[in-house]
């Protein structure tokens, strides 16, 4: 196809990109708040997207030469841009309670077990709910459970976390010789999973670590050894006669906790340097992770919007004003003096007189 | 009597097999179709009479077949999808079992019209004993010269295959049943594109219900402006209603569109009435996915009109007091029935049949299951209601096929209708599991029909 550019409007900005672009791609070249979210779209794998639907958005104006609005919301990441589009994200209410929506049935059968979850920090799901979510939760029953299926010593799976976006399914497919795993069952049981027992075993299956969105799949030598907050991002390289080489090592003082793909602004694996997608091997991701292994090119910078990037913030505006400011000049209310002693505990209990561990009834007996 | 068309020689001793189905005229229209029609005329003659989809959405079926992309040197697909899984149908089965040669005769011509060489019948695996029917259909339409190389001596080749599904409701719609055709997981495509331009193998495909295009075979007989006559509005020629529920007479009939509800419920002719001198309550007028209408919103519409049994009046008053055509599957309720307990288990079917590629569905269809659940078993809250109702709201238009549709109608014609008897389920927890709320006052304007 020629290069024939097409005028789109995104949220009152209008750019220009080539035809065929989806508006996704439109939107993310703006870039900011006009990007709608994506869980399940991957740039790099063809045939992802349109699944997890938290990328509707509305079209006011089909084309120049078709004007009329689009009845439905569409996944954007599935709808090619027109000449003359106008496509409202944040400036439309309806895509807004849609997403909200989405965000809650995503969040519906999610354990929220992030304090003991690899991936809290780094995590799409965790942004995607601060974001777009509502502060509670209406479900009030059981969430599903599955029974647990062992992918080898490797990769961890958690299916309850699973918001089954398909990109490791299509990592697999797109990246390795044989497919091992994929989609079981239906609906709200549908689950990743090996057909019989097996572990997933091939030189490139260590990537579907880094396309999940979420804690289902998560890195087994980095199991439970660290926060990623905790750990330092530094870019890495080295001679590898199966992959690209260059990584980004998530370090604590000397030490190399886990090995990643170099990942750029919406979370997606960054091109390497021979302009393939840095796809990186298992050897490079589960059997180096000593710093003598690798040549330090530097810190890398993370410009996602998460935990990890705390500190990392562009364009980042300092408030001028203090708190007493604020306030007019009245000093803030402490709701709670910590220096108070609690009465809840008994302070008149001596809990080092006792030789045994306390019970609440050397509480209850004063 | 209305018009029958497709049923007419339904009841033919013997008409299952060839020489019966021939000796009573068929594959006359393949005849007329392949040696004094072009493709283009038949399709034109398809757009004449005016057919709408018979499967659910009622489309145009002429406007689809001219959709059809036709570039150099690619195959195209005819597929008849004969997956019917919606609660409350079953005209095709009827159709498929007693009269096998008519869907061939009918799937001939459509491919001679869309150029495919290799036809599919797409069928529900839990029709086993149907694809033996059909198979030893096409052998004998093959062994007459009907099928295979040369039909005719007109040079078009076909081949028409029977393939059985697992028995998913998802495969019903046409990408999901594409995906399943190639040997894939059941999982609808995204549209675009559209079947039309890459559906089967990446080629052009038409999807047709079995009734569509059993429906073809009389149009080439009669000719699409005769066709066009029988009916009304844009409600042409003869649709199958397969009734069920509370009636006298259940069964697949055929009527022309133009008798009214209260006639199809009550008149002998149709279903009967309903048994044991109890009242309408409510009905399904389209298979499961529709919207459910209390008796008075049933029998007339909001303005007061009768309400009749074809695609336009069915609709009127949109979602507010009307409902749809659909597939056929006609559901009649009477008093006795509970609309919450209809509902939960409309939404535990589609729970279970969710396909679970796209989030607001699979999760939302859950979670209604499980309100209306507690709702049905008196533990629900007023609160539980409006929740159901926003749950709906963020399923229907949100997902990538209509499943999500599907599922968010009954709920919300249900809590629209009936939000009464809801409320009732709430505040009688102990009432409500031994008895049922009856008719309300929804149903009192209600004559004796003189029918």
């Amino acid at each position: 196809m020629s290069e024939q550019l097409f005028k789109v409007t995104i949220d009152n900005i209008t750019v220009e990109v080539p035809a065929g672009t989806t508006i996704l791609n439109a939107a993310r070249k703006i870039g900011g708040e006009v990007a709608p979210p994506a869980m399940c779209y991957y740039s790099k794998l063809q045939g992802s997207g349109g699944k997890c639907r938290t990328c509707l958005v509305e079209v006011a104006k089909g084309s120049e030469k078709d004007p009329r609005p689009m009845p439905k919301l569409v996944a954007s990441c599935r709808t090619t841009v027109m000449d003359g589009m106008e496509v409202k994200n944040i400036t439309s209410d309806r895509v807004l309670d849609a997403r909200a929506g989405v965000v809650e049935f995503l969040l519906l059968n999610h354990p929220l077990d992030c304090p003991i979850c690899d991936q809290a920090g780094e995590c799409h799901l965790q942004d995607l709910s601060y974001e777009h979510g509502k502060v509670g939760t209406r479900y009030e029953f059981q969430r599903r459970t599955f029974k647990k299926h062992d992918l080898g010593k490797y990769i961890q799976l958690h299916m309850t976390r699973c918001i089954l976006c398909y990109r490791c399914v299509f990592t697999a497919d797109q990246l390795t010789q044989k497919r091992e795993h994929g989609v079981l069952d239906r609906g709200d049981h549908a689950e990743i999973a090996t057909h019989i027992e097996k572990s997933l075993e091939n030189d490139f299956i260590g990537n579907v670590i880094d396309v999940c969105p979420v804690g289902a799949l998560t890195d087994k030598t980095f199991r439970f050894k660290n926060r990623v907050w905790f750990t330092k991002p530094v870019d890495a390289h080295r001679n590898c006669d199966k992959c690209c080489g260059e990584v980004q090592l998530w370090m604590r003082g000397d030490e190399v906790f886990r090995v990643t793909a170099r990942k750029d602004e919406w979370g997606e694996i960054k091109d390497a340097s021979n302009g393939k997608t840095g796809w990186i091997c298992n050897d490079c991701r589960f059997e180096k992770k000593k710093a003598s292994d690798w040549v330090i090119d530097g810190p890398s910078k993370v410009s996602r919007h998460s935990v990890i990037s705390q500190g990392h913030y562009e364009k980042l505006v300092k408030p001028k004003e203090t708190v007493v400011d604020v306030m007019n000049g009245s000093q803030p209310h402490l709701f709670l003096d910590i220096h108070d002693v609690s009465e809840v505990n008994k302070p008149t209990v001596t809990l080092s007189a006792l030789d045994r561990p306390a019970h609440s009834t050397d509480f209850g007996n004063q | 009597m209305g018009v029958k068309l497709l049923l007419e020689k339904a009841h033919v001793e013997g008409i299952r097999y060839y020489d019966v189905y021939r000796r009573e005229g068929g594959y006359r229209s393949v005849e007329k179709a392949l040696k004094q029609m072009s493709p283009e005329a038949i399709v034109e003659e398809v757009k004449k009479s005016g057919l709408r989809g018979r499967g659910g959405a009622g489309f145009p079926t002429g406007l689809k077949w001219s959709f059809i992309a036709k570039p150099e040197g690619v195959p195209r697909h005819l597929v008849c999808n004969a997956d019917e899984s919606e609660p409350g149908t079953f005209k095709d089965r009827y159709l498929m079992e007693f009269l096998p040669h008519l869907l061939i005769e009918g799937l001939i011509v459509s491919s001679f019209a869309l150029g495919s060489n290799a036809t599919y019948i797409y069928i529900r695996g839990e029709y086993a004993w149907i694809p033996d029917i059909l198979e030893q259909a096409i052998e004998e339409a093959k062994a007459n010269g009907w099928l295979g190389k040369n039909i005719l001596g007109t040079g078009f080749d076909c081949e028409i295959y029977v393939q059985r599904g697992a028995g998913a409701y998802i495969c019903g719609e046409e990408t999901a049943l594409i995906e399943s055709l190639e040997g894939k997981r059941g999982n609808p495509r995204i549209k675009p594109p559209f079947p039309a331009i890459e559906g089967l193998w990446r080629r052009p495909t038409v999807v047709n219900n079995v009734e569509t295009l059993a429906a073809v075979v009389p149009i080439i007989n009669l000719g699409g402006e005769e066709y066009a006559k029988i009916g009304v509005g844009k409600s042409t020629g003869t649709k199958l209603i397969s009734a069920c529920g509370n009636i006298n007479k259940p069964g697949v009939y055929e009527i022309d569109m133009t008798i009214s509800v209260e006639e199809f419920i009550y008149s002998d002719e149709y279903c009967g009435g309903i048994p044991n001198g109890k009242r309408l309550k409510a009905c399904i007028p389209g298979g499961s996915s529709v919207p459910i209408l209390p008796a008075n919103l049933l029998l007339k519409t909001a303005k007061g009109e009768t309400r009749y049994m074809n695609y336009e009046s069915l609709a009127d008053g949109g979602f507010a007091s009307g409902s749809m055509m659909g597939s056929g599957g006609f559901i009649v309720l009477d008093e006795d029935q509970c609309i919450v307990k209809n509902t939960y288990t409309l939404a535990r079917f589609y729970r279970h049949e969710s396909c679970g590629q796209c989030s607001p569905c699979r999760e939302g269809t859950g979670w209604m299951e499980k309100l209306l659940k507690k709702i049905d078993s008196g533990k629900g809250t007023s609160a539980d209601i409006d929740l159901l109702w926003d749950i709906q709201r963020k399923i229907e238009g949100n997902t990538i096929c209509p499943l999500g549709d599907a599922a968010a109608w009954p709920v919300a014609a249900a809590i629209r209708h009936f939000r009464d008897e809801f409320e009732w389920h709430v505040s009688n927890p102990q009432l409500c599991l031994t008895q049922n709320y009856g008719l309300a006052h929804y149903a009192d304007p209600i004559h004796v029909p003189a029918v």
